[in-house]
């Protein structure tokens, strides 16, 4: 069974020394993921998959057969910006850009979290219905993606930009009322 | 990375007779073993993918969880019945590594990722009796700030990483275990050793042996439990010290039972039995809980730079017993 990367289907990678990120890069020539430390550290190769966000670098490619991947490359294009790619634009979210394929495909995984309720660290109450989408909540949630360039308050201005108003109170925040039958 | 041979168990039968291999290794999410295996310090011929194994979190007979060990760390910090009766293994999962990794690594994989020591993971230029037994430590006489303070050994000062462990321990959990020799179960606390003179030898599994799940026993006074862990950044970072702790408080003001545990001074999560001792039955002030600190830290035997360590227990835990029972200072 192939891997599915942004609907497509790839054929799996005959050494199983193949990590994910390599074989996204290498084998299938989708570079929007980037390759900074390769060891779990920095975030900038982060995709999604079947909607999770995960490290490729320390994800062999052979595990996730049958899965569906989602990169950079399948969240937007250049002429179609996601809201969320082109909040980052509007916010002066990213310098170099080097980490930002990365920090979207995490914000993605991580507004779905936060949909579903998961907790943070810094969630004062464990098992409160929803999530407040606080900037604080927002930087330790973003924790594992790290910009050198320091643009983090950009960043977080375009994700609370994009997925804050889901999370407010009443009948335009869906998340709330969503959670709270969970 | 070294070439091997990959098989995914579809159960934990097929698992512990593909993990016979002597050169086998289980593999759950990968955040550390292939981490280490790219590094050169993990080489195994066979690799067993038991990612497919049980992930259920079930509620048991009486009153506790089990946790399959194929279970992910977002899946168990998020569970209800997780936050609502065994809050501490919550705050102290969601305390660890990132959003990313703890989508990716399994119950059974954070129990037995390897020490984060820096010199054990220099394999170029570092000395390490854990990575290459006899050979000495370069950490003794080195820079080692996030070093043991208690329970090191001349051979070894490193320290387990895990959070989620050290929640684990102070709510005496027992991990279900199946090998060539059959199943048996195992006080969580009994898995990782101390370094004595043999660091490289990290838990008393058996060769080949599998962890299943992991058993949450009922603990009514564990509804009254958090996690506090100190570190270098706000947030991905690992503990220089960290305090897992539950107090049931009577209504006369007495402690009538404790769980207490530290990470990030150990070799193993560290259960303080002394300190739990301290505070049975004594008043639940402040001073009884410094008191029952110092009990715990007066064996501690800090380094050339973790000194500081020790003080910071003490206040830790002090603190969180007060969080816990709402007694000021």
């Amino acid at each position: 069974m192939p891997i599915a990367v942004n609907g497509s289907p790839a054929a799996l990678p005959d050494d199983p020394r193949v990590s994910l990120l390599d074989f996204l890069r290498e084998r299938l020539r989708l570079t929007g993921t980037k390759k900074g430390c390769n060891q779990g550290a920095c975030g900038a190769c982060t995709v999604l998959v079947d909607g999770e966000r995960i490290l490729s670098c320390l994800a062999l490619a052979v595990q996730y057969e049958g899965r569906a991947v989602t990169t950079i490359e399948g969240v937007g294009a250049p002429d179609a910006l996601a809201p969320l790619q082109q909040a980052f634009v509007g916010c002066d979210g990213f310098q170099c850009g080097y980490c930002t394929p990365g920090q979207i495909c995490s914000a993605l995984g991580m507004a779905a979290e936060a949909r579903r309720g998961v907790p943070s660290a810094v969630t004062a109450n464990l098992t409160a219905a929803g999530v407040d989408f606080t900037p604080e909540e927002v930087r330790e949630r973003m924790s594992g993606n790290l910009c050198r360039c320091g643009a983090y308050n950009g960043i977080v201005e375009a994700l609370r930009e994009t997925f804050a108003p889901e999370f407010e109170p009443g009948p335009a925040g869906g998340a709330r009322t969503a959670g709270a039958g969970r | 990375m070294n070439e091997f041979r990959y098989e995914r168990a579809a159960d934990a039968a097929a698992a512990t007779q593909l993990g016979a291999h002597p050169a086998a290794k289980y593999l759950g999410g990968g955040t550390n073993l292939v981490d280490l295996m790219r590094e050169n310090l993990e080489r195994p011929g066979v690799l067993v993918d038991v990612t497919g194994l049980s992930a259920a979190i079930e509620e048991q007979a009486g009153g506790g969880l089990l946790i399959g060990a194929a279970a992910r760390n977002t899946a168990v910090a998020e569970h209800r019945a997780v936050r609502e009766r065994y809050p501490v293994l919550s705050r102290a999962i969601l305390n660890g590594a990132s959003g990313q990794i703890r989508n990716m690594a399994t119950v059974g994989g954070n129990v037995l990722q390897r020490t984060r020591c820096t010199y054990f993971y220099d394999d170029d230029g570092a000395r390490c009796n854990k990575r290459t037994p006899g050979q000495g430590c370069d950490a003794l006489g080195g820079f080692n700030r996030i070093h043991a303070i208690l329970g090191a050994s001349d051979h070894c000062v490193a320290t387990h990483p895990s959070d989620m462990c050290v929640a684990l321990v102070a709510l005496d959990a027992v991990v279900h275990l199946d090998g060539p020799n059959g199943a048996r179960a195992l006080p969580l606390v009994d898995l990782h050793r101390l370094p004595g003179d043999t660091p490289n030898v990290e838990t008393n599994l058996h060769p080949g042996e599998l962890i299943t799940a992991v058993e949450l026993p009922a603990l009514p006074l564990a509804r009254q439990s958090t996690y506090r862990k100190v570190r270098d950044r706000a947030s991905y970072a690992f503990a220089l010290v960290s305090v897992a702790a539950a107090v049931d408080v009577a209504d006369d003001g007495t402690v009538r039972d404790a769980r207490i545990a530290l990470g990030g001074v150990a070799h193993k999560p560290w259960r303080a039995s002394k300190a739990e001792a301290a505070l049975r039955g004594r008043p639940a002030t402040a001073a009884h809980f410094r008191a029952a600190a110092e009990a715990e830290l007066a064996d501690a035997r800090p380094l050339r730079d973790n000194g500081f360590k020790v003080e910071l227990a003490k206040r830790t835990i002090t603190a969180v017993l007060q969080e816990l029972t709402g007694v000021d200072a």
